[in-house]
Formats: C-alpha cells, structure tokens, sequence
C-alpha cells in the first residue's frame, strides 16, 4: 500500500532501468553512428537503416500497446493493427496536407488523389490536418474513439475470449474493406503517399530520418514508463485479476467493464502513436496495413519475447521483424512463411511463456534454489 | 388501307413465290445497287433501304461486307464488288468470282449511315432461318426501335410459328408503332398493352420518352403501365436478392457448420479452417486433372469422386492437427487460435509452392453448368445444386448428431465435459474424430466452393471471417443455429448490397452483430444451463 503514491522511478526495478539504459544508447549511438562517423567508417551505419530500425522500434511500440492488454488483462485483439493504421492515417493526411502546390496537380488545398477522382473540395474530415498540433491530436483520438466505442459495447455485454477476439478482427477486416474504397476519402487501394516534408524538414533528408528515429525511441521509452507505472501500480493487481478470474474479481465488487476499457483505450492510443510515427519512416501508408494477418503477427512478436513482461513484447517485436527482414530479402524469402507458422506453433507449444518470461522464471527458480540451499526460506519475496 | 399494302409487299417480297415478283424485285435490286456506285451518301443512304427492303438472298451478304468495310464500287463501270474475307473479289449482283478490276473505290459511310447498315442488317437477319438469330434480331429492333424495320417485321410476324419468336416480334413492332408519330392512337394503346406484357426494363425504357404531341390517352395509359412495371421489377428485385442471399447463405452455412461443431466440442477455434476448405478444392483440381488426362469421359462424375477424397484429405489432416498440436493446448483457446493460425499459414505457403501461387482451373461438370429463367430472374444450375448440396450436408451431419453413438457421445461432451467424462466417454478420442468431421466438412465445402470461386492459396481467408461471423451470431453449440445465422447474413447481404455497396453491407453486418451481442452474448441459440460458463 505504502508504493501507492510512491514516484514513478519507484515501479522501475532493475530491468526497466536496463531496458531505458538500452533504449537511450540505442537512440544517441545510431544516429551518432551515422551522422558523425565518414561512410568509410566500419561503424558507420546507413541512412536506410536508421529508417528501418526506426521501424522496428514502431513496431516495438505496438508489440508494447498489445502486451498491455494481453499480457496484463488478457484481452487478446487480433485487430490492434487497426488502431496502428488510424494513427498512420492521421499522420499521413497532415503529411498530404504539407505537400500543397508541389503535387502532381499543383493544387494548394486538394491531396494530388482527390483531384484525380475529380472531387472539387475538401471533405469535412480532413478539414484541420494542415496543423501539426491538431494531427496529433487526432493520431491520439481517431483510434482512441473508435477504441472506447468498440470497447464499451463489447465489454459491457461480457464479450470474452475467443469470441472478442473474432469480433476485433472482423473490426480491423471492414476498416480494410472500407478504406480500400475511393469514396471513403482516403486515397483507396493507393492510400497516402509521396509525403514532402513534416514540420517544414523534408521527410527524406538524412537528419529528418534520424530526428525520427530518436523521436520514435522516446515516444517508446515514455510509453514503457507509463505501462510501467500502471501494471506495478493497484490497478495494475487488478488488471491481473481480471486476467486470471473475472468473475471472481467482478463478485469483489470491481467495475471489470471499466477497467478493461480504459486499459484498452489507452493501449489503443498507443498503437495510434506508433503508428504515426511509423508513417514518415517508411513513406507510405495503405489499407493493407489493416489487414487481419498484420495484427496477428503482431501478436506473435509478444508471444516469442514473453507476454506480460513489456521487455519482452520489445524484444519480440524487434527479434521477429529482423528476422523477417534477413529471410524475405534473400533466396530463403519463399520459407518465410513457414518459418513464421512455425513460430506461431512452436511458441505456444515450447515456450508458453516467451524469452523474457522463461529466462526470468528460470533466474527466480535459480535464486529460490539458492536461497532454499542457503537455509535462508524465511528471505523469499512474499509475491 | 395503306398499313395492309405494306403487310402485303413484305410478304410477298419476303416469301417470293409470286410471278410477278421477281423482275420487279430484280429491277429494284439492280437499281439500288447502283446507287452505290455514284460515291454520294444520300445515294447510298437510299441503296442500304433499297436493298434492305428488297429480299433478294444477296442482301444480307451485300449490306454485312458493307458493314466490315469490304464493299467497292467502279465509278466507270458502275458495278459493285465485295471483297470476300478470304481476299477474293466478287460481284455484288451476282456473287461470283471476278477478277479485280483496277479503280476500285471503297464504299465509305459515315455515322448516320452505320446506323442504316445495322436497322438493316437487323431487319434482313429477321429471315433467318434460325429461330434464335430471329429472335436476337427482333430484341434488337427493339431496342433501336427503327421505324424502317416496320415493313420487314411485319412480314417477319405473319410467316412466323415460334411463339417466343413472335412475342418478341410483336414487342419489337409494338415498340415501333408507340414511337412512330404517324400510327394511331387505337395502334399505340395496343402497342402499349404489349409491352406491359413484357414488362421488363427495356420495356420501361420504351414506355417512358414518348414523342411529344402524343395523345393524352396514350401517354396516360403508358404511365399507368409503367407503374405497373415498376411495381413488379420490384418484387422481382426482392426475389432475385433473396436468391442471392440463399446462395451466399449456402456458401456460408457449408464454411462454417464444420467450425461450428469443433467450436461446440471443444470451445477451439481453428483459424485453419479456411484452409481445409481451400485443401478441398484443390484436391478436386486433382481429381479433375487425373480424370483430364486418363479418362475425359469421367469429367462429369469428377465431384462425385472428389466429395469423398476431400472430405477424407481434409478430415486426415484435421486428425493430424488435433493430435500433432493442439490436444496439448486444451484450456487455453487463445494461445490454440495463435498456433492454428501458424498452422494455416504454412498449409497456404505449401499450397503455393507446390502448386504455384496463381488460380487453379476447375471445370463445372455438364449438368452445373448454364442457367434457367423463372420469370426476370436467372438461375444458374451451379448455385442451385450447392443449395441442394449444403441442405443435403446439414440433415446428414444432423443425423449423425441425433442418431449415432458418435453423435451422442459429442452431444454429450459439447454439454458438459467433466460429466461425459465422468459417464466413461473417452472425450480426447471424441474430441479427434470432431476436429477430423469438422475439417472433413470443410473439405466439403471446397469441393462445392470449387465450382464458384477461384481456386487458389487464399481461397480459404475469404470465408473464415464470415464464417466465425455466422457461429457467433447462431450460438455454439446447436446446428440449427448455424443454419439460421447463414442465411440471416446471407440474405441481409444481398438485400443491403443495393443500397449500400457491397462493402458498407459488410460493415453494416459486423456493426450489427456487436449490437446483437449486447442482448445475446452467446448468440441466437445458446445452450443454456451450466454448460455456459466453461
């Protein structure tokens, strides 16, 4: 109880602290390692890939946002791509925005598809997006929205388990059907593309990549504290509680509809960052990125590093997406998908618990061993 | 008076059995074939009407070349050639062989006259011998609604026995005679009555843009039958949507009946499901491909083979996923949704690269394919035999349930596991065999779904998220739910498809079965009692 109000540096144990340490390195030393160091260097890294571990770290945010919900309260959504995708949406239509007259079309106020469709003015829901502080805001709400609307339906009528899972997935499925439409405003099959520049710095330029990169690191490390802070936190027992009995943490007389829905709103949100960040890194976005199987294999990134344990969902992510990147650019790209179906089967099968849970219930067997063979049981952590 | 002159001229133009008829013929004939020959398209204009109207045999070879752009004339010798499509010259008069002359000159038309050269070519295929080219021909009058073809088409509807043929031809005159300014009104109000018979859209069409000055009688009479029209293309929109909808509904009930008694049984999901469906259908492109190559006289028995094969392919392979994986992920379906989804992926890769990532060919055996009229609606014979077909599959997994021990013993562990259990059932051997029919069923599917989708690797992911659609919303647990929530959405689909696309349709389907859930959480037909709470 006393941890209650304690500050937020209290809920970092020794592992959250290495993973910030790692995170901060990772965001001075790559960009340094390609700014400061001459091409000629063996240390120096490549523009592209300051873009693609930018990218990483996107997806290790989502892996983040997913861990929240699946491996603290055990709600598994095979639609949290969807909320990933509306972030990027957001972004790339304040991104379409910035383009003006250096379009295809020149026009000053219509994105180069809109006049191709022959639409005369701007639709109402893309009224704003000029303004940076407004896109944010919506990267924020457009997922945030539509999270709290899902969500309130589907956990006050106890929508559970395999059946919430279906319901989300068919979710992200229609958005995809939706947005692959030309009159739903939105760039159709193409999506947004051909982005020029964000906040005045051409989205292109090798400092702009690397600003990106740090931004995206940061905007994880902070997600990180905050899930944190709430999942060592009284609401996070709860939130455990509800994972591992529900009824039971209901007849206690908790509000578990509440619960689930902040839980999953603010983990919505999250997806909605990472999202938008991820946008300007790769330089497109797209109705495939709705796609069911991408939110899956999001899902599997969490299970391979160890869910409820948020280190691992990052490490998952990053582990999985390298991976994917090393086997579909080379010779090996056909056996990527057994490979990932592979991983699917055996994760759940051998390793329940993913690297980061096995590693860290094998330390803590370890160190009970030792305290039990040191006579010392009276020492072990009331958990 | 003058109307029967006409009747009369056509006729005997048309049938040629007079004396008299002949020369004057001929002559006409000769002299409207000149006309080509003077390279002025008013004169040429007069020669297309000439010869259309003259019945000669060579008329429709003439006016067709003219058409193709194959007819030329001598400006000197003012005769007419046609080049035939295999590069000979020939004489237009006489259709035999010539020698080419030198100076020869295309007979060029602009549009005014490709509008003359295809009423008459409509009008002289009126004369076919075939009662389908005649018929053709007056639907095409129909729609052009030339008042030249008058003369041919009442020739055409006095010689003619076919009354499909004649209908259409009356059609096509009474269409005429409602847009000519000079018929009367008497005429007009039975033109109209005729095609109120019709009473299809193209008869709508006709009805509405009446000549201005037509007599208020008329254009009353036409709007009332327009009404009428209207009002009943509608019902027949209703019942074509519904048919759509119980073909979709079948579709959808075949995909997921299998999904719902391994979700009864065992409270798993199977995300591989779609691709048992997609395994077979591809092994009835195998059971195609043996019976192409060894005995092409089987083809029309392919399915019957096929049916069984896939049901056992895919039942073999469900057996062989439940033993492999997931018999040790009990009590844990989210983490069983995950390793089967592994599952699907590598089953869709393996497709794909043994038999390549492109649609595979699957032929409808002789008595599936074609179609049927019933009113303004077509059926096709594919659609209604996989009704017939999944009807078929539902009563005799039913009967399975209802009557066979296997059946019991599953009813059983679907209620209550602990119990069935406890009462001696070998439950993991019955929950093998429900995987295995479920993945059988599936099989099924593929077999059927074979024959109206494109078979290829991502056959199965167009169907698994409706059909999971389909078992939440009819409930766990009971077949007959399954079969009312198919053909729920299915006919939701098509009656929303119109008005809102096919896309919004969808979504407004997903919207709707999240608001259903907040009444029904456990769909149409739960189970009640303890079995609810797992």
């Amino acid at each position: 109880m006393a941890r209650r109000n304690a500050p937020i540096i209290r809920t970092l144990d020794k592992g959250a602290m290495a993973f910030l340490f790692l995170v901060a390195v990772a965001a001075i030393a790559i960009p340094a390692a390609n700014l400061l160091l001459p091409p000629s260097s063996p240390f120096h890294v490549p523009t592209y890939l300051v873009a693609l571990f930018g990218k990483y770290v996107c997806y290790a945010l989502l892996a983040l946002s997913i861990d929240l919900i699946w491996g603290y309260c055990g709600i598994l959504s095979l639609g949290h791509g969807a909320f990933f995708a509306l972030g990027g949406y957001a972004m790339g239509m304040y991104l379409m925005r910035q383009i003006g007259t250096r379009g295809v079309y020149a026009d000053p106020i219509l994105p180069d598809f809109m006049v191709f469709l022959n639409w005369k003015e701007l639709p109402v829901f893309w009224y704003g997006f000029q303004h940076f502080p407004y896109a944010m805001l919506m990267v924020l709400l457009a997922p945030g929205a539509l999270a709290f609307v899902f969500g309130w339906f589907a956990f006050r009528s106890r929508v559970t388990g395999v059946y919430l899972s279906i319901i989300t997935q068919a979710m992200t499925f229609a958005l995809m059907l939706g947005f692959f439409r030309n009159n739903f405003g939105f760039g159709g099959n193409n999506g947004l593309t051909d982005f020029k520049d964000i906040l005045g710095f051409n989205v292109q330029a090798q400092s702009t990549r690397n600003a990106l990169f740090i931004a995206s690191c940061i905007a994880l490390a902070l997600c990180f504290i905050v899930c944190r802070a709430l999942v060592t936190s009284k609401f996070g027992k709860v939130l455990v509680a509800i994972r591992d009995a529900e009824s039971r943490t209901r007849f206690l007389g908790y509000r578990v509809e509440s619960y689930k829905l902040f839980v999953w709103t603010l983990s919505a949100c999250m997806a909605g960052i990472a999202g938008a960040l991820y946008v300007p890194q790769v330089g497109i976005i797209n109705p495939s990125e709705f796609a069911p199987g991408n939110s899956i294999e999001a899902v599997i990134w969490v299970a391979v590093g160890g869910r409820g344990t948020l280190t691992g969902a990052v490490l998952g992510a990053i582990l999985v997406n390298y991976a994917k990147t090393t086997f579909t650019s080379g010779f090996l790209a056909e056996y990527w998908l057994f490979l990932l179906g592979g991983l699917f089967i055996a994760v759940t099968l051998f390793l329940p618990r993913g690297i980061v849970g096995t590693a860290s219930h094998w330390w803590r067997e370890r160190r009970d061993r030792d305290d039990a063979v040191a006579g010392d049981a009276a020492a072990r952590p009331a958990e | 008076m003058i109307r029967f002159c006409k009747v009369l001229a056509a006729l005997l133009l048309a049938i040629g059995c007079t004396f008299l008829a002949p020369s004057v013929r001929a002559q006409s004939f000769d002299e409207a074939l000149q006309k080509f020959t003077t390279d002025s398209f008013s004169d040429t204009g007069t020669a297309i009407e000439g010869i259309a109207a003259s019945g000669n045999p060579r008329a429709a070879e003439i006016i067709g070349a003219l058409q193709e752009g194959r007819l030329f004339f001598h400006p000197e010798a003012r005769k007419v050639y046609i080049r035939s499509a295999d590069g000979r010259t020939l004489d237009a008069a006489t259709g035999n062989a010539v020698n080419e002359p030198s100076g020869l000159k295309q007979v060029r038309l602009i549009n005014r006259l490709r509008g003359m050269v295809q009423a008459a070519m409509g009008s002289l295929t009126l004369q076919s011998p075939n009662p389908q080219r005649r018929f053709d021909a007056a639907q095409a009058v129909f729609k052009s609604r030339d008042a030249a073809a008058l003369p041919a088409l009442q020739g055409a509807l006095a010689r003619e026995t076919e009354t499909r043929v004649r209908n259409a031809l009356a059609e096509a005159r009474a269409a005429i005679i409602l847009h000519s300014p000079d018929a009367k009104e008497t005429d007009k109000i039975d033109a109209i009555s005729v095609l109120r018979e019709r009473g299809d859209q193209e008869a709508l069409a006709t009805l509405s843009g009446l000549p201005a000055g037509s007599p208020p009688s008329v254009v009353k009479l036409a709007a009332d039958a327009r009404s009428s029209i209207e009002y009943r293309l509608a019902i027949w929109a209703a019942v074509q949507n519904a048919w759509y909808g119980l073909s979709l509904g079948s579709v959808l009930l075949l995909a997921a009946i299998g999904l719902a008694i391994t979700f009864g049984v065992m409270g798993v999901i199977n995300m591989a499901h779609g691709e048992m469906v997609m395994l077979g259908a591809y092994t009835t492109f195998v059971v195609q491909e043996i019976i192409r190559a060894h005995n092409p006289a089987l083809f029309d028995y392919s399915l019957a083979i096929a049916v069984p094969l896939a049901f056992m392919v895919a039942g073999a392979v469900g057996i062989l996923i439940e033993r492999g994986i997931i018999r040790f992920l009990y009590g844990r379906p989210l983490e069983t949704l995950l390793a089967t989804w592994g599952i699907s992926l590598i089953l869709q890769q393996a497709v794909r690269t043994y038999f390549g990532p492109t649609n595979k060919e699957v032929g409808n055996p002789t008595w599936m394919s074609g179609a049927f009229e019933v009113g303004h609606i077509t059926i096709t014979y594919n659609r209604l035999w996989i009704i017939v077909f999944t009807l078929a599959v539902f009563v005799a997994l039913l009967a399975l349930l209802r009557f066979t021990r296997i059946g019991l013993e599953m009813r059983a562990v679907t209620q209550n596991r602990t119990m069935a259990a406890s009462m001696g059932i070998r439950t993991s051997r019955v929950d093998a065999l429900t995987f295995g029919l479920g993945s059988g069923i599936a099989g099924i599917a593929g077999v059927a779904l074979s024959q109206i989708d494109n078979v290829s690797p991502n056959l199965g992911q167009g169907y698994i998220i409706d059909s999971f659609l389909v078992v939440v919303f009819g409930g766990v647990g009971n077949l007959w739910g399954t079969l009312v929530g198919a053909f729920t959405l299915g006919i939701a689909n098509k009656f929303l498809e119109p008005f809102a696309g096919a896309v919004l349709a969808k979504i407004a389907i997903l919207v709707f079965i999240i608001l259903f859930m907040q009444k029904r959480p456990r769909g149409l037909f739960a189970l009640k009692g303890r079995a609810v709470e797992a």
